[in-house]
Order: C-alpha cells, then sequence, then structure tokens
C-alpha cells in the first residue's frame, strides 16, 4: 500500500468520532489543500476506457500515485451460460467475448472441443481457419492503432482510416459467414461455409493491398513528432514484471519477450508458415504499437503463403464430426490459441453429457489490465489514457 | 527538422481527401437510406419460417429441434392437435422473440426439414418493444419463392435435396 500522507489518518479521526452527539468540524485551508492528494474517477462511461470501465486514480497534483482498475459493469455470465447449454450453443456466446475478433473466439473454443473429443479438421477448413484468423489479426491491429491515435488527441482522421481498411475485410467476414462482427462461423470438425473463389479473389486483393495501406498509416503518424514524444518512454512495462504477471500477446513482445503461441504451440498449421516475431526492446507505448504495426506486416505474409497453398477443393467439415448431441468422453482439456491480444485459452471439463462440465476462459485482455497500475505510477493523468489505450481491451471479454 | 513529419502526414491526408473523389478503395461508404450497400446472399438477420404452397402448410413439422437448440432459447413452439388430442405435424405456435433472438442461424444450421431460414430484412420498426418485436408464425411464414429472391444458390440447392427426398421416399412405395 502506498503511504497517503496525512489524509488518511485525518480521516480516521473523523471516523473514530462518536456518531451521535455534538460534533466538530475541522475546516481545511488553502496550505492543507496543497498536501492533500485528489482521488478521480475515470470513466465507467469515460469515452477514452473502450466501454464500460473505471479507473479510481489517486493524483498528487498531475502524477499518479495509485490507481484501481473496476470492472464488472458488463458481466454476461458467460461461464456459467455455457454451461447450462451444448456445446454448440457455445459457440455463437464465443463471438460476444471480444467482439472484435469473433473468428479467433471461435478457432480457440472449437479447437479445445476438438482436443477433447479427438475431431479431426479436414485440410481445407485449416486453411480457411489460417485466413481468417489472420484477417481477424489485421482487422484488430489497425484498429488498436487508430483508438490508441484517438486517445493521443489526433481525433478521427488515423482512426477512420483504419476503419475503412476494416470495412473492406468485414465485407469479406458477412460473405462468408452472413455477419460482419458475430460471425459464428467455425465448428467442431471444420468451418461452416466454404469460400468462394470471388470471396478468396477479394482476399488477395486485401493481401496485396493492405501492405500499401500500412506504407501509408505509417507515414501519416508512426515519425511524427507529437506521437513520439507522447509515447516513447512512457508506461514502460519491465520484461519481468510482464513475465511475472502472465500478461501474453503484443504487450509481452512489445517488452521483448520473445513468446507467440503461433510457432510456441504451433496450433492448426502454423508450422507450415514463414513468419518471423517482431519483438520491442523498450516496453513503452511506442514500441506496443510498432510490434502491432510490424505484426500486421507478418499476417500479410502468412495470408499471402495460405492463399497460395490452400487446396483447390476439398471438404470442409469432417465427416464425422457431429453438429447436434455431441457428447464428449469425459475429460478435461486446456487448448490456448493466440489471439490478436494475447493467449486466449479455453479450460474445459466435460463429464460425458450433453453440456460442458466446467467452462473457462483464459482471457488476455483481463489478464493484460492487470499490470495496468504498475505502467502508470508516476506518470501524468493524461499519459493514463494512453498507457490503457495501448494494452488494447475489449470490455467484452475482460468482464465476460 | 522539427515539424517535417507533420507536414508529411499531412501530405497522406491531402492524398486521402482528393483521392476519395476518384478511388472506390478511399470512399467505402455511402448516402443511406439513399443508397444501400448490396447484401450479400450469406447475410443473416432473423429467421423466417418457408411454406411451399398455403401459409397455412409451413414446412415445420413442429419438431421442436429448434427450440431446443437455440442457444437465447427465443423460440417457443406448440404442436397442433385434432379433435381427439391426436398431434398434427404442423405448429399451432410458433412464436420468435426478435428482441432475444441474436441471429447466429443454429436453428437452420440444425432443422433437418429446411423450414426455417434466415431473413435479409434488417429493420423492423416498431413502436411496441413487447408485442410489437414478438413474432407469431403468421409473421414468420415466407413463400419459397421469397427464399428464391433472397438467397437463389442456397434455394436451389434445397429445392433439390428435397426433390430428391421425395423420390427416394417414393420410389419403396412402388
Amino acid at each position: 500500500m502506498l503511504d497517503l500522507g496525512g489524509a488518511n489518518a485525518a480521516d480516521g479521526e473523523i471516523l473514530d468520532a462518536p456518531l451521535y452527539g455534538p460534533r466538530s468540524y475541522r475546516v481545511f485551508g488553502d496550505d492543507a489543500l496543497a498536501k492533500h492528494f485528489l482521488e478521480i474517477s475515470m470513466g465507467p462511461h469515460h469515452p477514452s476506457t473502450h466501454g464500460v470501465f473505471r479507473m479510481d486514480v489517486v493524483l498528487d497534483g498531475e502524477t499518479v500515485v495509485r490507481l484501481k482498475p473496476v470492472f464488472g459493469y458488463l458481466h454476461r455470465n458467460h461461464e456459467k451460460l455455457a454451461e447450462t447449454m451444448s456445446w454448440l450453443a457455445a459457440i455463437p456466446y464465443t463471438d460476444r467475448l471480444d467482439y472484435f475478433c469473433s473468428m479467433t473466439n471461435n478457432w480457440a473454443y472449437v479447437l479445445a472441443v476438438e482436443k477433447l473429443a479427438g475431431i479431426a479438421v479436414p485440410e481445407r477448413a485449416e486453411y480457411i481457419r489460417v485466413i481468417v484468423g489472420e484477417l481477424t489479426r489485421l482487422v484488430n491491429h489497425i484498429c488498436l492503432a487508430g483508438f490508441l491515435l484517438a486517445d493521443l488527441g489526433a481525433l478521427g482522421t488515423p482512426l477512420l482510416y483504419a476503419f475503412r481498411e476494416r470495412e473492406k475485410i468485414l465485407d469479406i467476414f458477412e460473405e462468408i459467414s452472413g455477419a460482419r462482427m458475430m460471425c459464428n462461423y467455425m465448428r467442431f470438425g471444420g468451418v461452416r461455409v466454404d469460400l468462394s473463389p470471388e470471396a478468396l479473389q477479394k482476399i488477395h486483393r486485401i493481401a496485396e493491398r493492405f501492405p500499401f495501406f500500412l506504407d501509408e498509416f505509417e507515414a501519416l503518424v508512426s515519425r511524427n513528432e507529437i506521437l513520439l514524444s507522447r509515447c516513447q518512454g512512457v508506461g514502460v512495462l519491465p520484461r519481468h514484471l510482464a513475465v511475472n504477471a502472465g500478461v501474453t500477446g503484443p504487450m509481452l513482445r512489445a517488452s521483448g519477450v520473445d513468446y507467440d503461441l503461433r510457432k510456441v504451440d504451433r496450433y492448426g498449421i502454423y508450422d507450415r508458415f514463414e513468419f518471423r516475431v517482431p519483438l520491442g526492446e523498450h516496453g513503452d507505448v511506442y514500441d506496443r504499437y510498432m510490434v502491432r504495426i510490424l505484426e500486421m506486416r507478418e499476417s500479410v505474409a502468412i495470408l499471402r503463403q495460405a492463399l497460395a497453398q490452400i487446396p483447390e477443393k476439398g471438404e470442409i467439415m469432417n465427416p464425422q464430426a457431429k453438429l447436434r448431441n455431441l457428447r464428449p468422453k469425459p475429460g478435461e482439456i486446456y487448448s490456448r490459441i493466440e489471439s490478436p491480444k494475447g493467449e486466449l485459452g479455453f479450460y474445459l471439463i466435460s463429464d460425458g453429457g450433453p453440456c460442458p462440465y466446467r467452462y473457462r476462459v483464459r482471457p488476455p485482455s483481463f489478464i493484460n489490465l492487470t499490470v495496468l497500475e504498475d505502467m502508470c505510477l508516476g506518470q501524468k493523468i493524461a499519459d493514463v489514457i494512453v498507457i490503457f489505450g495501448s494494452v488494447d481491451i475489449v470490455l467484452g471479454e475482460v468482464d465476460r | 527538422m522539427f515539424g517535417l513529419e507533420l507536414l508529411r502526414g499531412l501530405a497522406v491526408t491531402a492524398r486521402n481527401l482528393i483521392g476519395s473523389y476518384f478511388s472506390g478503395d478511399r470512399m467505402v461508404t455511402v448516402q443511406y437510406p439513399e443508397a444501400a450497400r448490396p447484401t450479400p446472399e450469406n447475410f443473416r438477420n432473423f429467421p423466417f419460417l418457408v411454406y411451399d404452397e398455403r401459409p397455412e402448410e409451413l414446412r415445420c413439422v413442429a419438431c421442436k429441434i429448434c427450440e431446443k437448440e437455440c442457444p437465447p432459447q427465443c423460440i417457443y413452439i406448440e404442436q397442433r392437435r385434432d379433435e381427439k388430442g391426436r398431434p398434427i405435424k404442423q405448429p399451432e405456435v410458433f412464436d420468435i422473440d426478435l428482441a432475444v433472438c441474436m441471429s447466429c442461424a443454429i436453428c437452420v444450421e440444425v432443422c433437418p426439414f429446411d423450414a426455417i431460414k434466415m431473413d435479409h430484412q434488417f429493420d423492423h420498426p416498431t413502436d411496441n418493444r413487447f408485442s410489437g418485436l414478438l413474432a407469431d408464425k403468421w409473421k414468420l411464414a415466407r413463400s419459397n419463392q421469397y427464399y428464391h429472391s433472397i438467397r437463389p444458390a442456397e434455394a436451389a440447392e434445397v429445392d433439390a435435396r428435397l426433390a430428391a427426398e421425395a423420390a427416394k421416399k417414393a420410389k419403396p412405395a412402388k
């Protein structure tokens, strides 16, 4: 606990006074105010909190001396809800965890169930999963860059450029799955709809054009003097703290730890692709921004390889896989994937029944958020917003 | 030089501003509702019930599989019965609470009779948020022609499959 100076002691005296009877009040003068900290509540409806999230911040002047995250406003009982319904019916609910990346959420869940029930996935479906997964990574990272810049005060322009590119990818998602964000696309043993040649053509075009957009986006902001001075050296997350706190994803890699589940676990067919893992050195906000930009370039490289290797025709669903009445053998599984925000894991226990006995999500946003106070201490209040934006959270996943 | 990168960024903005008048890649929005983007065939919003000839004779046989599988439990079905109480393969009541439906299309996937499909219509304005958003089977019924008009490829596939099943059923009887 931080020593809050005389403030606590003075409060304690008042509380210890008898409740009934005459009371004496002390009035603080200007000199007393100078010694006192200011506690403010940022959120839950603050526009920069990316949802309904509250930060209880204690300030000394403009410097943060304590920060307490308060969340749970968006709690929807996802885990318990999934335990009351069939294995299949939980898939559309996983869309609503991290609603920017519904494809990877689906993937994490169906991968866990496939491992639990021993369901094989056809070759073409594996490639489709990689393609939509990497498209999701592009959507998430480019939007994060836009939101981060909006938090910095670059209102509108970079965010809308990012959303323009996201729109092109969401159009593809809509064409193949029927919905732009709540895709509900993957099933145990494959995917629901095949990629049409036209959709593949559109993805080819994305893979071709996206690097040019990234060049333009970087010319717009990456070396901008204001961005550099606001981001560099701000919100440093030391390497040991990142590892000890269980931080994953681009945040961990920005602190210089080479840990990417696509390389470590090689789930799906990621062992067939050549790609590099960008690492940061300083672990500040700017590193987290640049790691994501560089990751998008690697995602485009994976997309190109997947588009070149994908089989022309083939099954997209394992014919043996059951849609309804799935009853995996009793057992437990923890399965994880590298979602755009970090390690998204599902821990499932089956008792052989029609619904999961235990269903637990390891949400990357939530665990990455635990180091928020450590990054913010000693920083200015205006930087809290920037640091918070660089964590890349979605409250749907934090609160579940 | 300080400020050089600011100018470079402004050049990008200018390029986008001018480019939005010429390039479809830089201008992706339309002026809704005067103009609307085309809806892809796979687009899904709320379910509807398919009938072949008359709205009274839905394809639905009230097997209640969709009611059981629906994740938010927004479907309510009652089977029709004749005077003696024997079940008839038709729903007496088929309600979908559109306020609860989350458009996941799992009802469509699990339906063995191709009786429920997803609609393209996404605007359901109403001045009553309770009964206005509760769709009964008369509100949900759509003809097979309508299904063909919104999803030509999928509907043709379904029709071919149903015809093949009917032919298969007719054969052993001969």
